[in-house]
């Protein structure tokens, strides 16, 4: 039986990497066409913070020795600039012109998918062995055969990597699969007990596109009490009716040494971050240059270019004197969120991750596809909990149809003329509201399926006794 | 009444003059080395290849640096001394243009085009005298100063998205200096009359009563500047001397006077350049000078190549005739017919790059009056057809991509055929090279790419560093200043063609920051594009040199080549400007949908859970409540009792709901106190 099992493991791995090579020669056939398809320039790709070409102008205007900041055309991490700028102008002859630019992110795509899939058996066995602790593996197995097929992991891997959206992000030269990337790999140093990763991928992630501040909430849960599991207080009834269950196969306390441990480490990695910045920085004006035109365009929205999510045109049309209002209140709703999903989410800070990682990619101000990708793909962590999820099927379709519906209505608007801004705007809209949906249903999903675990932990001493 | 009040105008006019001319002589001898303030008035005419007539005004004032002077002025514009002693403006040149400069058919090269001929719009550059931080500010205040003085509006190059610092590709460098244009500016006689007012006499008498504004407006180009140089004042005290040189240049096309328009079909009088004089270009004649105008001329010039082209053809009549042309007879040629006799014929000195020089004909406005006006004509007897002489490079600039979201401004330098000539001094050099500057000023809702900067020599391209020498770009920053490129091209001297190519992204606006007609497109002010190695001057040797014309001291300085490029209209994408309020509500109920939803899909429990928690709650009671039971038992001066359950709730509800008003009530106050 086992035999068969690990067997039936091999081959699955087997195919799991079969398609991974599958999804980096597609990416390859993707860049050796002309131009990159001219995905560089799209707006749903390229946000003013992850744009290529931006990034090429700031190396450009550093070689130049003046700051890449000079100008609003640049607005990332000044270490991003020393770490990719050359490989904007580097060329080989006879092959496409950022070959070098474009394996970084395949790269970068194949190990965040990697890092998915590692985390994603994580989870796997920490799911497992709540469920064994809370003897309702023979209930669940009856439902949940998929699972047992292909895990969440690798479900999570592939999603990732043959999203088409994480495909036209990286194939676009966007900068967003290397921001995913850093988050991915905070998400997985508190997975598997990695405190230094976990500080490190907060940091660089938190550095790059400030919205992964948020996640040292779900971070600090992951590290304070272990990955997702069923809410405590299921155990503990448990625990009082079988004392027989020994302590020590879960830990059900919060424990503070790790915690610390990160907070060291954070400060240490963002004290080096800051320094190799200061460091690049300094004939140019310094960090406070460097936080005002990053973290200060961020908040500001000053670019108004359109792009998939709502603000720009909000902003576009808003009357002056309500902007600065208007700017608190929305970042202000990301912010609200927190409290909330963190007290009502603590047993499933993957969970809380994932959730909070969709509503800053629907609510930041430049919101691209890239964002979108990442919490797709960490969606495939929650197979099993959320394989009852209300309206996947519409969800599924409305994403497909915007990402179709979205080019179109942007080249009639800005390409031919016939349409107008409301096009898109209504697009974005559409877009917004999808994932609105999608997030709150997989929260009530999240909240059922802990309903139902309870139900089946309660309920089956009572069936034994009658 | 009419009749009676012109001799005595005429006499007042003879009387003050006399005076002015006694009062400048005496005080010429009383004070010897205080100088006085000056006017000096001339007017250029040129005919152009192309049917049409140059008229080119110069009206320079002079004011000395003295300390007698104080506030007063005898001649100078008192407006514009003061601009100058308030904003301590160095140097400064204002020009109003409508129309383009047609850099083929008029010459490039001459001093002419290459510094009088101006960017459609209003182009304004200044340079302080101030330390460098309050440049700005003066700047700004100048502008104003201008737009109230000019009827125009300047004040838009206030802010600071609108001008520019250049450093070393605007002739002038200097570290204060500041540009700015508006490309969009419609300039008409509401710009011309107060110019004209700064004139001693106004367009009253002189020259410029020739500015009737019908003719004038007719014209194919019509460009007024405003020059002025303030020599710096030495110590304190003295006012610093200013030199304001205005020039007006209109390109006009003759009318016929007998509707030859008709003729024009006629192939042998195609060729025949159309006849005019000042009467019919503008419908006046010089009916005597300007009184208070130390000197007033009119001019006019032969080009080069006309002259090249009249000897040739004289030639070609009089082969027989074995002695060579003196300029003294040239006048005389059987090709054209001048109306009047010049007083004087100068003939251009060493013109380098050029076989022949070109001719000017003097006129002396002193000896006309109003009884015999200066009308002076030009008639042509034979065809003649010539090229101007044009910049090394064709310079022009051009628009690619389509589309709302990207483009790239093209700036192509086209050799032209003249060029071999005057090339051939260096072309024996194998390592010859062709400097050229370039200036560009973008607008920050073009968002240039400096990175994408291609240069194409031949429809080759060429590696970047190879071409250009020395490159300066300031980014534009969003909403607060423009882009900037000042760049040093080193090009091959047997360049055919040149290209630069540089991409840019649309920007997106606030709706606000459109202007009425935001469908018409955006305005990229023209690029400079000069040649450091040319200089356009023209050197006249005048036999008088005691009273040396400043026109023609003005052609002598020695200038690099200049011209300026179209300028190009870039339509930007559109919000829908009727949308405000909708978007505001429809965002803020997607937004409200996300919140609502995703608290209520939190804080929803279901039946078992109520129940759950109702037992919990029947069960032991939070502390709060307790407490404030507790609380008001002790007020009440009762023993307090464990509450029973169904009153007891109803009790929480209504102390619970006693707390909120209260808490309400307490924030209402405070608000209330801490407001007022």
């Amino acid at each position: 039986m086992q035999k068969m099992g690990k067997q039936k493991n091999k081959t699955a791995s087997f195919s799991f990497w079969n398609w991974v090579i599958a999804s980096i020669i597609f990416r390859l056939i993707l860049i050796y066409f002309p131009k990159n398809l001219n995905l560089a320039s799209r707006p749903e790709v390229s946000t003013p913070l992850t744009s290529f070409r931006r990034l090429a102008e700031g190396y450009w205007l550093k070689q130049l020795s003046m700051s890449p900041y000079a100008g609003s055309m640049y607005h990332g991490s000044p270490l991003l600039l020393s770490l990719l700028g050359p490989l904007t102008v580097k060329r080989i002859e006879g092959q496409p012109n950022h070959l070098l630019y474009s394996l970084v992110s395949v790269i970068a795509d194949v190990v965040s998918a990697i890092l998915i899939r590692a985390t994603g058996k994580n989870l796997r066995l920490a799911y497992l062995r709540s469920l064994e602790s809370l003897d309702i593996v023979q209930q669940t197995k009856a439902s949940g055969e998929f699972f047992k097929i292909l895990s969440p992991g690798d479900a999570a891997a592939l999603i990732y990597l043959w999203n088409p959206f994480t495909i036209v992000a990286c194939v676009g030269l966007s900068t967003s699969p290397i921001e995913n990337m850093a988050v991915i790999l905070c998400l997985y140093g508190a997975c598997s007990r990695l405190v230094p990763l976990a500080a490190f991928g907060w940091v660089i992630a938190t550095h790059l596109s400030l919205y992964p501040a948020i996640l040292i909430i779900p971070v600090i849960f992951l590290l304070g009490c272990g990955p997702d599991a069923p809410p405590r207080k299921l155990f503990l009834q448990k625990n009082n009716k079988e004392e027989v269950l020994s302590k020590s196969k879960l830990r059900l306390g919060f424990s503070w040494r790790p915690i610390t441990h990160f907070a060291f480490w954070a400060l240490l990695w963002s004290a080096y971050v800051l320094v190799l910045c200061g460091i690049s920085l300094k004939q140019f004006g310094g960090l406070w240059e460097m936080f005002k035109s990053t973290y200060g365009f961020i908040l500001t929205v000053e670019d108004l270019s359109p792009n998939i999510g709502v603000l720009w045109y909000f902003f576009a049309e808003v009357f002056d004197f309500f902007r600065n209002f208007f700017l608190i209140v929305f970042h202000v709703n990301i912010l609200f969120m927190i409290m909330p999903l963190a007290i009502r989410l603590h047993h499933r800070p993957c969970f809380l991750a994932f959730v909070y990682i969709a509503i800053f990619s629907m609510l930041k101000s430049y919101p691209s596809v890239g964002d979108s990708a990442l919490y797709l793909g960490l969606l495939g962590w929650f197979v099993n909990e959320l394989a009852d999820i209300q309206f996947s099927f519409f969800l599924f379709c409305g994403y497909v149809g915007v990402s179709l519906l979205s080019p179109v209505m942007h080249t009639l608007w800005i390409w031919r003329g016939t349409g107008n801004a409301n096009f898109y705007f209504a697009t974005a809209m559409v877009y917004a509201c999808l994932q609105i949906i999608l997030v709150v249903e997989g929260v009530s999903a999240m909240l059922n399926h802990d309903r139902k675990l309870r139900n089946l932990a309660t309920s089956k001493p009572q069936d034994a006794k009658s | 009444m009419t009749l009676l009040q012109r001799p005595v105008l005429v006499l007042l006019l003879l009387v003050t003059h006399h005076l002015l001319q006694c009062w400048i002589a005496f005080g010429s001898v009383d004070e010897e080395g205080q100088k006085q303030e000056e006017f000096n008035e001339e007017l250029l005419l040129k005919p152009l290849p192309d049917r049409t007539v140059l008229a080119h005004f110069h009206f320079q004032s002079s004011a000395p640096p003295s300390t007698s002077n104080g506030r007063h002025h005898h001649l100078f514009p008192k407006a514009i001394s003061q601009l100058v002693q308030k904003f301590r403006v160095k140097e400064m040149e204002l020009s109003f243009t409508q129309g383009r400069w047609n850099y083929e058919r008029w010459g490039g090269f001459d001093p002419i085009a290459s510094s009088n001929a101006k960017p459609p719009g209003v182009e304004l550059w200044a340079v302080f005298d101030v330390p460098q931080h309050q440049v700005d500010a003066s700047w700004k205040n100048l502008t104003h100063a201008l737009s109230g003085l000019f009827c125009a509006s300047i004040n838009f190059l206030e802010s600071t998205s609108t001008y520019s610092a250049p450093e070393w590709s605007f002739p002038p460098s200097s570290g204060n200096l500041r540009y700015g244009t508006l490309p969009r500016e419609a300039v008409c006689t509401e710009n011309l009359t107060p110019w004209l007012k700064l004139l001693p006499c106004r367009d009253k008498a002189g020259l410029a009563v020739l500015l009737d504004r019908p003719s004038i407006y007719r014209g194919f180009y019509h460009s007024q500047r405003l020059h002025l140089t303030s020599t710096g004042s030495g110590s304190k005290g003295t006012d610093s001397g200013i030199i304001l040189n205005q020039a007006l240049t209109v390109v006009l096309q003759p009318i016929q006077p007998n509707g030859q328009r008709a003729s024009m079909d006629h192939a042998s009088e195609k060729h025949i350049q159309p006849s005019w004089s000042l009467s019919s270009i503008f419908g006046k004649q010089v009916r005597g000078r300007c009184v208070l105008a130390k000197s007033s001329k009119v001019y006019l010039q032969l080009d080069r190549g006309l002259v090249a082209e009249l000897k040739r053809i004289h030639k070609e009549n009089e082969k027989s005739v074995a002695n060579g042309l003196t300029s003294e007879n040239f006048w005389s040629y059987p090709s054209f017919e001048l109306s009047a006799n010049p007083d004087r014929i100068v003939v251009e000195e060493n013109s380098l790059h050029s076989k022949s020089s070109s001719i000017l004909y003097n006129f002396q406005v002193e000896k006309y009056s109003e009884s015999e006006p200066l009308d002076l004509g030009l008639t042509w007897k034979i065809p003649v057809v010539w090229l101007c002489q044009s910049a090394p490079l064709h310079s022009s600039r051009y628009l690619m991509g389509s589309g709302n979201e990207r483009g790239a401004i093209a700036i192509s330098l086209k050799s032209t055929q003249l060029r071999e000539g005057f090339m051939g001094a260096f072309a024996d050099n194998e390592r010859c090279e062709l400097r050229v500057d370039v200036f560009q000023v973008v607008p920050w809702y073009v968002k240039v790419y400096f990175h994408s900067l291609q240069v194409f020599i031949d429809q080759q391209p060429k590696a970047v560093s190879d071409v250009i020498e020395k490159i300066h770009v300031s980014p534009s920053k969003d909403k607060v200043s423009p882009g900037m490129m000042e760049m040093v091209l080193k090009l091959p001297c047997r360049v055919k063609s040149a290209a630069l190519t540089i991409e840019f992204d649309k920007g997106f606006l606030h709706i606000d920051e459109y202007p009425p007609d935001a469908n018409q497109g955006f305005d990229i002010p023209s690029a400079i594009i000069s040649f450091p190695n040319f200089h356009a001057s023209m050197f006249f040797l005048e036999d008088g040199s005691v009273n040396k014309s400043p026109l023609l001291s003005k052609f002598q300085e020695k200038s690099p080549v200049m011209s300026y490029t179209e300028v190009l209209l870039v339509p930007l994408t559109t919000p829908d400007f009727s949308m405000p309020y909708n978007v505001i509500t429809i965002t803020c109920t997607v937004f409200a949908l996300y919140f609502g939803s995703l608290l209520n899909v939190l804080r929803r429990r279901i039946a078992e859970e109520e129940r759950f928690l109702k037992d919990k709650a029947t069960k032991k009671t939070g502390q709060l409540p307790l407490l404030l039971s507790k609380l008001s038992a002790k007020l009440r001066g009762r023993p307090w009792e464990p509450p029973h359950s169904p009153p007891s709730s109803s009790f929480f509800i209504s102390s619970k709901l006693v707390f909120k008003v209260i808490l309400v009530a307490g924030l209402a106050v405070s608000w209330q106190y801490y407001f007022s």
